[in-house]
């Protein structure tokens, strides 16, 4: 198989990292190579991240290259249009429609684009936009916006849904199983 | 059983795996995590030391003793060792050590970009370096006998890409605790200069045999291709390199030092045109060029600054890539900041206000730094905020100049090396202004233990260090408390701080919201009363924004973000913030 790129984006503190490690270990549970990786290292939230996961028979860098991911999964719209151009033409974009912003805008410094979704649209890409947070708390946490962005690409991915599943299963703890599985089928449902 | 785990974590367990018995650091991105998983072991005994020359010496200790040992520490941590690194080569080890050290090419979360080989080469010791997480976990065992069999201590080095990369690593066996003998040996650990004599011929013919080593160990590897390009290459370098050169022959150096003459030379040899692959500092093209090996591709055509990727290699190389899209211009940039009721907010709000000269340090407050604060005028290196305010206030006095500098450190920086700034101060008659922010944790790196938790790595409950008569035992006479979430109280603190003549200590000891998961209700605006003066705003916090764009935009507060701090709404001159009461949804 072609190695497959995924970047997930989005913004410090909204669980980019455990959403790559679902994938990551979803892919070694279906007995493929994997990397996975980002750059993190101030525990500050807020800061924009971004996360690669590369699936294939053998994959060597753990660095996506720009024009080159078959998807792009992106918890903040204003990231979405960030990293849009590590994307390849028509690949999978799916983002949530929810904004934060960042200190800049929140400052008066910077205004945030009024049209981001606009432009996401323009892009040539295959684009669903999902209202991740409302997901998450029907399925019981705010914070579940992660697993439902997880839900949004489950059956897109060169990945069994019922290893992704079991995998999420493993990562949660107590009550978070429960709300992380109604995550997931609410994102699966969304797009 | 397969996993997939970092290169951090692949480092721990392959010291839990190699015997490993003792191990030391200091947290700093992106090595941290690693003795953080020493500690997940839970068999393993591990401990944060206060700076890193304390952890290699405290490592030295447990070598000495018999135990196999590592330190752990980013690339500027190896400065701080770097006195105990240059005479620990000459004596040599007891059980094996390993001083693991972790460069940031790109400076994703550093002060700079010095490349760690460097100090291998400098220190005549053998450095490996791993290209993904099983070699990171297998160089650990590797690492450890070579140490052994050499007598001498040996460099583990990763990137960032290596560290925080995750990937596949499968566990060999895994072997007992290495306890050795506690040995007396004068000549050996004692260096006098008549013994330290001997021992630097011993560390020159010890680099001899490393020399030979590296000619025939496995670790320096040749992948014979397409014969018209041969290139050498190492660390993640090599998957960049396997990534846009799939048929090219390659020599991997897993062994970054000493460097393999003769097989350097058979492989120059066998290939057309040779290409070096290195991020950052041209060590292996400098050496190589001195062999007189004529390589055709190296920092001519690659950056000595930054990481290299795949696409660096290509155009290195002269192929053109595919058009494909350019990032989109002219977005907000959104930059790390400080979170959602964070304590140095309201400390920096008013070092704004009062435009004084504000000499930094590393930490979560060198955000301070970033507009709209930008109340941070100079960041060195660990502890310097306080020793370059004071040196600041020495040549103000001498130029006349009625200014007294501030210094900001956190607590776990002060513990580093801001304690020798302040006893200097405090011993040269100084007069500058100290603000710690002892917030209890090590923040910047994720919340680490340190001295003032309470604490150890390993969950231990233990002493905990009240920076306060520490301070007044250096020779500090003025030491006031800070509450920086009060704007009034802290503004008054800080001009008596100023106003009053000498060395004045102010300290901050609200806790780390994150750190310790304080959460608070938030903060809501009336929007009759907002007159959107936005003055609120230049608290820099992200959970305030604008309204959409209508007549007169007004604050609004997302309360996803925010933490109820209240900051923000003494900044407010119409009455318009208020907190909500009921429970709290800071989705921290």
């Amino acid at each position: 198989m072609q190695i497959f790129n995924i970047v997930i984006a989005g913004v410090g503190g909204q669980g980019v990292l455990m959403a790559s490690k679902v994938l990551a270990e979803s892919a070694l549970a279906s007995g493929l190579d994997v990397k996975q990786n980002e750059v993190h290292g101030m525990a500050q939230r807020g800061g924009s991240v971004i996360s690669f996961v590369r699936i294939g028979e053998q994959v060597n860098s753990p660095v996506v290259m720009p024009g080159t991911a078959d998807m792009l999964i992106s918890f903040e719209p204003l990231e979405a249009l960030r990293y849009i151009h590590f994307l390849k033409p028509g690949g999978r974009l799916v983002y949530n429609k929810v904004t934060i912003n960042p200190s800049t805008v929140a400052a008066g410094l910077a205004v945030y684009p009024q049209d981001v979704e606009e432009q996401i649209a323009a892009a040539d890409a295959d684009t669903h936009g999902v209202e991740a947070l409302s997901i998450a708390r029907e399925a019981g946490n705010g914070k579940a916006v992660n697993m439902v962005m997880v839900g949004t690409v489950m059956k897109h991915l060169p990945l069994k849904e019922e290893i992704i599943t079991e995998v999420v299963k493993q990562v949660s703890k107590g009550k978070g199983v429960e709300v992380n599985m109604k995550a997931l089928a609410g994102g699966a449902a969304a797009c | 059983m397969k996993k997939i785990i970092s290169g951090n974590e692949a480092i721990a367990l392959g010291f839990g795996d190699s015997g490993g018995v003792f191990a030391s650091g200091y947290p700093g991105t992106p090595s941290t995590e690693t003795l953080e998983e020493v500690a997940r072991l839970g068999n393993v005994y591990c401990e944060w030391a206060p700076n890193e020359k304390v952890a290699l010496e405290s490592v030295i200790g447990g070598s000495i003793a018999g135990g196999r040992s590592l330190s752990t520490m980013k690339h500027v941590g190896v400065n701080v060792a770097a006195d105990a690194l240059l005479t620990l080569t000459y004596t040599g080890v007891n059980a094996g050590l390993i001083l693991m050290v972790s460069d940031d090419p790109g400076m994703h979360s550093s002060q700079n970009e010095q490349d760690s080989r460097n100090y291998a080469k400098f220190a005549k010791v053998p450095m490996l370096d791993p290209s993904d997480s099983q070699e990171a976990y297998d160089m650990v065992r590797t690492g450890f006998e070579i140490s052994e069999e050499f007598d001498t201590p040996l460099m583990l080095r990763t990137t960032t890409r290596i560290s925080h990369a995750k990937g596949t690593v499968v566990p060999g066996e895994k072997i007992a605790p290495q306890i050795g003998e506690w040995v007396k040996d004068v000549p050996k650990y004692v260096m006098l200069p008549n013994f330290g004599k001997l021992k630097h011929i011993e560390v020159e013919a010890r680099l001899l045999k490393l020399q030979e080593f590296a000619e025939t160990t496995p670790l320096n590897r040749i992948e014979m291709g397409d014969t018209e390009l041969g290139i050498i290459t190492s660390g993640v370098a090599y998957q960049h390199v396997r990534e846009a050169c799939p048929n090219a022959s390659v020599l991997k150096l897993g062994m970054s030092h000493p460097l393999p003459e003769r097989k350097i030379r058979e492989f120059a040899g066998s290939v057309k045109r040779l290409m070096i692959v290195e991020e950052m500092d041209a060590i292996f093209e400098e050496q190589i060029r001195a062999m007189g090996i004529e390589v055709e591709i190296g920092k001519n055509k690659l950056p000595l600054c930054g990481e290299i990727n795949a696409d660096i290699i290509r155009a290195a190389l002269g192929e053109t890539k595919a058009e494909t899209a350019s990032p989109v211009e002219g977005l907000p940039q959104r930059p790390p900041v400080f979170c959602p009721s964070c304590a140095h907010r309201g400390l920096f709000t008013i070092l704004s206000k009062l435009k004084v000269f504000v000499s930094g340090d590393i930490g979560c407050y060198t955000l301070g730094a970033l507009p709209p604060m930008g109340a941070m005028h100079s960041v060195i290196d660990m502890g310097a905020s306080i020793s370059a305010a004071h040196g600041m206030a020495k040549v103000n006095t001498i130029a006349g100049r009625d200014e007294k500098p501030v210094a900001v450190i956190g607590d776990s920086t002060f513990f580093h090396s801001g304690i020798t700034g302040l006893l200097s101060m405090a011993y040269n008659a100084g007069n500058a202004l100290v603000i710690i922010m002892d917030n209890r944790t090590t923040g910047m790196t994720g919340g680490q233990e340190n001295p003032g938790t309470g604490v150890t790595l390993q969950g231990v409950p233990s002493r905990q260090v009240e920076i306060a008569p520490l301070v007044k035992a250096l020779g500090i006479d003025n030491v006031a408390e800070l509450n920086a979430y009060d704007l009034k109280e802290t503004e008054a603190a800080i001009k008596k701080g100023l106003e009053t003549p000498g060395p004045y200590v102010l300290i901050d000891k609200n806790p780390c919201i994150l750190r310790y998961k304080i959460r608070k209700p938030a903060i809501t605006v009336e929007p009759d009363k907002c007159t959107g003066c936005r003055a609120c705003l230049k608290v820099a916090c992200m959970a305030l924004g604008l309204t959409a764009s209508g007549e007169k935009q007004k604050v609004r507060v997302d309360p996803n973000v925010c933490n109820g701090c209240g900051v923000c709404a003494q900044m407010c001159k119409f009455d318009a913030m208020h907190v909500i009461e009921g429970e709290n949804n800071a989705n921290l």
